[in-house]
């Protein structure tokens, strides 16, 4: 745990009157991919923005590459090397697509330059002077990675990446995660899907109502899905009686 | 010669020339007060104060520091700009949280504070500040003459705002602007030090309004009043043009020295509200303005 | 103890005609009204005019005209001026308040500005130098309203009925939703509630009590003016508000109070007093947002946590000098 990536212990975050996120503890190794899990409203994406320091109030210690970062401001959080892909996919309407794709400064040496940022995502390349917002939104997804690709973050925190996407879409950014993950990039994502998650992480947190209640390994998650999908639908599914491997 | 209404087309010709002139100044100042709303979300009722003090500044240089015009274009901009900056960092920004008409309460203040100041160091009767050397003169279009200072106030300001707007839309910096307008807390997490151009902005804003002035001076006469009379009537303009669009404002600033220019020759009486009336027929028609986007 | 503070504020009112020039109590009334008037919008509906002199001016203008060539009495005059203010209202809130909240100040502001030009240049206001020799006439046919102290009788009862209407309006079922406008409005359209109309509404009554202390203050001075309709006197009520309280129903008079007594003891200034204006504009803005009836109504107030410290502090630090005393004894 201490020589995490990132660690983050008992942290508490607020929407304003109501306390979303009590007492959530996790870490982060570097290298690794993480997912948090859970129902809508459960807490993922409060704590994302609280790592990210967009949300102002929030308890609690967040320790990044050794150092505290719980009372940076985001933009200094974002030039310490953590890449942000929010849930929205913060593309801007008021910039072109090459704008959005040049916004963030980069910030190590690891950034990939635009030639391969075009090859990889020719649709980009196609599409360098629409406005941000014009482009579909499995586009938008692929610019919001290629974006934070481009800075050369290497840990990054992705929310929700595959919502209302097509399942094409989806395997392309599957893919997109993979290589990252390959170039030694560390990722915690947030998802509901967790089969997707399954495909690329190595541990799965499951958050319920603003705390941490399991941890799995990847491999207990493949064994046995079933454990990990009751905590994210309606209803309680009925575990199947699966071996311990 | 051809007749409108039994005006002659010179005297037409004439008053479009003179709009153009004022069009000129509604348009430098409802671009720095367009860009400060956009990005700071106040309406700076300081705005014509700090334009009336780059007019001073200005005479204030030459009178006592001989410094001349060329220079007070450049010097006067970068002294009210710093206070600007001085008066976002230290004031503007701590309102930030609350409701946003103290913002704009705030800088009233500052406004009326500017303006009495100056009356009781210079009365109400203005200073006359000369056209600098190689402007003078005039120059001869075949429907007036007219004074090649003007042609030079015409022809500077178009050539500033289309350097802010180019500078707003197309560079690098001006992105991070843009975004910031957009989405300041967004924009933060993807690293731009959104406080800093928040603080930048304001500054570049009303040093844009203090250029306004010193290209003022030698037209209208340098006095405390200057600023409030025109402030007003920027506000109607940017409100024509539509809040938030950088564009909306320079078009509707010289536009509407254009309405009002014409207005002089046709129905003299009303050109003091008809930017007015304008303003209502746009707002009952489009209430964003012509190029607002929609609320 | 409420009750010994209105009791109290009621003796000194009806005794003030023979402390103070009835003139100078009866121009603070009227500025008092205007104030209130103003804070109706802006204290519980949440909306900034900075153009509410032209409802002030406009019903100054009319009743003025309405008293002296058409020869109105007293109360059909003051009722033409809040008729004018009323419609001028109507008309303007139809222009301002179409969605733009933000904007809707400098919208006021210019539409002010527009009808102060019209009034500069037409003929029947007397431009710069007004209308002057407004008849007072007579109350009711009854009493002669010449008289300083009789009139400061009609109008403070005049004004007192108003603060009265006002406080009622305040607290009825339409002053609720208002003030839910003003507080939350997104919850109060989900609720169902046609905002427009509500802040129409309100801007219409804040314009027609706005024309009535307008209207009053032609006949005080027995004079109709531009300043009466100048945005240097839209932005003085703001600050009358501001200064005693913005939403709250004794504020906007503690605030009037408060600047025209601070204006006439400073009348030799000059020019200083709208220095002065602007400072304490700043000062509240940054400070004192609550004004001074809110500030000490408000158990939580940042103002009062401060003043009960350096009590604190100056109650321990007696202690501690009269123990030090006690000690040197020994």
């Amino acid at each position: 745990m201490n020589d995490s990536l990132l660690c983050v212990q008992n942290l508490t975050a607020r929407y304003g009157e109501s306390q979303v996120v009590h007492d959530a503890s996790f870490y982060v190794n570097q290298g690794e991919v993480v997912t948090l899990l859970g129902r809508n409203g459960a807490g993922k994406t409060t704590t994302l923005r609280a790592i990210m320091g967009v949300l102002q109030t929030r308890g609690g210690s967040i320790r990044f590459g050794g150092n505290e970062i719980s009372s940076l401001t985001s933009d200094q959080i974002a030039r310490c090397g953590i890449g942000y892909v929010p849930e929205e996919r913060g593309i801007f309407g008021s910039l072109t697509v090459k704008e959005n794709l040049m916004l963030p400064p980069v910030v190590s040496d690891n950034a990939m330059p635009l030639s391969e940022i075009y090859s990889l995502f020719p649709n980009i390349r196609e599409r360098l002077a629409s406005q941000g917002t014009h482009l579909s939104g499995g586009e938008q997804q692929m610019l919001a990675m290629a974006r934070i690709l481009r800075t050369g973050a290497h840990f990054l925190l992705l929310d929700e990446p595959t919502e209302g996407l097509a399942p094409i879409i989806i395997d392309a950014i599957a893919d997109v995660i993979k290589m990252l993950k390959a170039r030694g990039t560390t990722i915690l994502l947030v998802e509901q899907n967790s089969r997707f998650a399954s495909q690329l992480a190595d541990r799965h947190y499951v958050f319920e109502d603003g705390t941490i209640v399991k941890e799995f390994t990847n491999q207990e998650v493949l064994d046995n899905p079933a454990q990990v999908e009751r905590y994210l639908s309606v209803e309680v599914v009925q575990e199947e009686e699966g071996s311990d491997a | 010669m051809l007749d409108i209404f039994d005006i002659s087309i010179q005297m037409v010709m004439a008053q479009v020339a003179i709009g153009l002139i004022n069009g000129s100044f509604y348009a430098m100042l409802s671009l720095g007060l367009a860009i400060i709303f956009g990005l700071l979300n106040i309406i700076n009722f300081s705005h014509g104060a700090f334009y009336m003090l780059g007019a001073f500044i200005g005479w204030i240089l030459l009178s006592y520091l001989s410094v001349n015009y060329w220079l007070a274009l450049i010097l006067v901009p970068i002294i009210v700009g710093a206070l600007g900056v001085i008066m976002e960092r230290f004031l503007i920004r701590k309102l930030y949280d609350v409701d946003h008409i103290y913002g704009l309460l705030l800088t009233y203040g500052i406004a009326l504070m500017l303006q009495a100041l100056f009356l009781n160091l210079f009365g109400v009767s203005g200073e006359i500040y000369p056209v600098p050397a190689i402007l003078e003169g005039t120059m001869n279009l075949s429907f007036m003459y007219l004074p090649i200072y003007r042609g030079w106030v015409i022809f500077a300001s178009v050539i500033v705002c289309l350097s802010t707007w180019y500078f707003i839309e197309r560079t690098k910096l001006g992105s991070y602007l843009r975004a910031a307008t957009e989405n300041p807390e967004l924009a933060r997490a993807f690293g731009i030090r959104v406080p800093i151009l928040v603080t930048l902005t304001f500054g570049a804003g009303v040093a844009l309004a203090a250029f306004a002035g010193v290209m003022a001076a030698p037209v209208y006469q340098v006095s405390p009043l200057m600023g409030v009379d025109i402030v007003i009537v920027v506000f109607a303009v940017v409100v024509i043009g539509g809040m938030g669009s950088i564009g909306g404002a320079i078009i509707a600033g010289f536009g509407l020295g254009i309405v009002e220019g014409l207005t002089r020759v046709f129905y003299p009486e009303a050109s003091s509200v008809v930017i007015f009336v304008v303003m209502v027929i746009v707002l009952l028609v489009r209430p964003s303005g012509l190029f607002g986007k929609a609320v | 103890m409420r009750i010994v503070f209105f009791v109290s504020l009621a003796i000194f009112a009806l005794i003030a005609p023979f402390l103070f020039y009835p003139v100078f109590l009866m121009k603070l009334l009227c500025l008092a009204l205007f104030a209130s008037a103003f804070n109706l919008l802006l204290g519980y509906a949440g909306l900034l005019s900075f153009g509410h002199a032209a409802f002030y001016g406009t019903a100054g203008y009319v009743t003025a005209h309405a008293l002296t060539n058409w020869n109105m009495s007293f109360e059909f005059g003051l009722l033409a001026g809040v008729i004018a203010a009323t419609l001028l209202g109507l008309a303007f809130g139809m222009v301002a308040v179409r969605r733009l909240g933000i904007y809707f100040a400098m919208i006021t502001l210019a539409l002010a500005q527009m009808a102060y030009f019209i009034y500069l240049q037409a003929p029947f206001t007397g431009g710069e130098d007004g209308i002057q020799g407004v008849p007072r006439g007579e109350f009711i046919g009854l009493i002669d309203l010449k008289d300083n102290v009789n009139f400061y009788y009609v109008v403070l009862g005049i004004c007192v009925l108003s603060f009265l209407a006002i406080y009622r309006i305040v607290y009825s079922p339409f002053g609720q939703v208002l003030r839910s406008i003003g507080q939350n409005p997104d919850r109060a359209v989900s609720l169902g509630y046609s905002i427009e109309n509500y802040k129409l509404g309100v801007f219409v009554l804040s314009a027609a009590f706005s024309g009535l202390a307008g209207g009053l203050s032609v006949i005080v001075f027995e004079l109709a003016s531009l300043g009466g309709a100048s945005w240097h006197l839209s932005g003085e009520v703001v600050l009358m508000t501001l200064v005693g309280g913005v939403g709250t129903i004794l504020g906007p008079i503690v605030g009037a109070a408060i600047i025209v007594t601070l204006q006439s003891s400073l009348a030799e200034a000059g020019q200083w007093v709208m220095f002065i204006q602007g400072a304490i504009f700043v000062l509240i803005v940054m400070a004192f947002r609550k004004g001074i009836v809110g500030e000490s109504l408000d158990p939580h107030s940042d103002v009062r946590k401060a003043l009960r410290n350096i009590k604190r502090k100056a109650t321990d630090k007696e202690a501690a000098l009269s123990r030090k005393s006690r000690g040197g004894e020994k």
